[in-house]
């Protein structure tokens, strides 16, 4: 297990952009897609695609690690 | 039957499936203090993900989010973005900590600090902090319970009486059962959390206005301002949000009972894996939204919010369905309250009583105080939730002020060679003392801005300025030995 590199940590900036620091952007009712207030929406896809960010983060680490544990 | 008697037979039958899962999986294993705090560090991904599950999804998301979606509106959406982006934290540290878990043996936050830091002062301290954050979460959890039970029963019960009951159940549940009860009664907990959450998400909308977009729309005509922030409130603005995402998020996996449940894994990989899926499981939270927005129209007016959700699916489903709702609202409570006792009380006894006061003592007569702590515990926030009110939400929200402030002193240690145990230290007292100060005298938010986050920036200014300027302390070398260790393990 090695430190978190940078190409993993530049990935998890992207949900604290879209779902944190961005907010007063996306605050708002309308337009209403789905049936949903546009701030909800905004965060339920955002969740997901936060989830997507990771799963590239993971290949990101695991690629790095699994040569490590063979030189060992 | 009566409409009560239905709906509490049901709840009851509910919550002695639950516990008899938990006392099956406890059965036949010695329960040495190893295996009842940590399951013998053998929990692969699925357990350790039922145990995490377990513990984060608790009357807070149920009741509290509901609550505050119902009573404040717009800014009860941080917990939609904290709960995912807590996650994307704990993928960048948790893995290593379960790592330098293994090779130190740790089994508590307060041990991390301990032989990251080798001041028994500053593990003191960490242990003592937490234990006191876990009050108001356990208080929560119980006052839960008092709520469910008192609507499930149509008044029929007093709140008091039933929390009492639930304090004793829980007590005699984690006494017998240990960590893995816990993660196996997570499992019949979520199964039924996710069906409620979806059936009234969905069912609550439909029944009164004939779908989810039909209610938005008529909440968003007239209610036009419940649904950004600051919503029903003067100050939980944008600033609030951003401030109180970033310290729940970072202060997350600080909650002892967390930071533990990343020891149980059986590998750092687990522990990733972990991070990529919890977040999608947050999408249940989406439709308790939908059941607290709808209330706001349906029972409007309500003094505690924290009841619209219940009051709201007792008016529109059968009885029986109120009694499924309350059986799974009360495993949700009673899962995370029991995991909050066994936390709570192992650090009492492992990490302050043995090192303070009684250093000979073994690990089984640390494993039997631990046990008898869980009744005092118990009793303790039993008190606190009959004697004191307040929301769910800003109950929990009290508790995160505090454990956020571990952070700097966790991540820093772990991966920054310079941090020194005194600016550490200093940080640590001087982020509790300020945020303890800023709640108490009722100047939360300040400025707009989440009262817990700015004692973690002056806390965090501290850790590492002090780190930079370093007053030299007289320890250096063995400081320098053990962050050398620290940082090695992860190149």
């Amino acid at each position: 297990m090695k430190k978190p590199s940078a190409a993993a940590l530049s990935l998890a900036l992207l949900p604290f952009l879209t779902m944190c620091f961005s907010v007063p952007l996306w605050d708002r009712i309308h337009p209403m897609l789905l049936g949903l207030p546009f701030n909800m929406l905004w965060l339920i896809v955002w969740i997901v695609l936060s989830s997507l960010c990771m799963w590239c983060a993971y290949r990101v680490e695991t690629a790095r690690d699994t040569p490590a544990r063979r030189g060992r | 039957m009566s409409p009560a008697a239905i709906c509490l037979t049901t709840i009851g039958a509910i919550v002695a499936f639950g516990t008899a899962i938990g006392f099956l999986a406890g059965v036949r294993r010695r329960m040495d203090l190893e295996q009842w705090t940590v399951g013998g560090r053998g929990f692969g991904t699925l357990l350790v993900f039922l145990l995490m599950a377990g513990e984060v999804y608790t009357t807070f998301a149920f009741l509290g989010a509901s609550g505050w979606a119902y009573s404040r509106g717009g800014p009860a959406l941080y917990v939609l973005t904290y709960l995912t982006l807590a996650y994307v934290v704990s993928f960048f540290f948790l893995p290593q900590l379960w790592e330098a878990g293994r090779r130190y043996g740790m089994q508590t936050e307060s041990d991390f600090f301990a032989v990251r830091y080798g001041n028994r002062h500053l593990a003191g301290f960490v242990c003592i902090v937490g234990i006191v954050c876990f009050i108001p979460y356990l208080q929560l959890q119980i006052t839960g319970l008092g709520i469910i039970v008192s609507v499930a029963s149509f008044g029929g019960i007093g709140r008091v009486p039933a929390m009492s009951f639930a304090v004793v159940l829980l007590v005699a549940f984690v006494f017998a059962g240990g960590v893995r009860a816990v993660a196996w009664v997570s499992v019949v907990k979520d199964a039924l959390m996710l069906l409620a959450a979806v059936a009234i998400g969905i069912g609550i909308p439909l029944v009164h206005f004939g779908g989810i977009g039909p209610m938005f729309a008529q909440l968003a005509h007239e209610h036009p301002a419940h649904l950004t922030m600051p919503g029903a409130t003067a100050n939980l603005g944008h600033a609030w949000y951003v401030s109180t995402v970033l310290l729940t998020s970072l202060g997350f996996y600080m909650w002892p009972h967390a930071f533990a449940a990343a020891f149980t894994a059986r590998s750092g990989d687990t522990l990733r894996r972990n991070a990529l899926v919890m977040p999608i499981y947050s999408l249940t939270l989406a439709f308790i939204f939908f059941a607290g927005f709808a209330s706001v129209l349906i029972v409007p007016g309500m003094a505690n919010g924290d009841l619209a959700l219940l009051t709201v699916v007792r008016q529109t489903f059968p009885p029986w369905f109120l009694g499924i709702v309350g059986g799974a609202g009360a495993l949700t409570a009673m899962v995370p309250a029991s995991i909050f006792l066994l936390t709570a009380a192992t650090l009492f006894a492992k990490n302050l009583f043995r090192p303070l006061c009684a250093p000979a003592m073994s690990d089984d007569q640390v494993a039997r105080l631990a046990r008898a702590m869980v009744a005092v515990m118990g009793l303790v926030s039993l008190m606190l939730a009959v004697f004191t009110s307040s929301t769910l939400v800003s109950l929990l929200l009290t508790g995160y002020a505090g454990v956020a402030q571990f952070f700097p002193g966790v991540v820093l240690g772990l991966y920054w060679r310079r941090v020194s145990t005194t600016a550490v230290f200093t940080g640590l007292v001087v982020g509790v003392a300020s945020a303890v100060v800023l709640m108490v005298s009722h100047h939360d938010p300040l400025f707009g801005v989440s009262a817990g986050f700015l004692a973690l920036c002056l806390n965090f200014v501290i850790v590492i300025g002090g780190s930079l300027l370093g007053a030299p302390s007289g320890h250096e070398r063995e400081e320098r030995v053990r962050a050398e260790q620290f940082a090695s393990m992860f190149e």
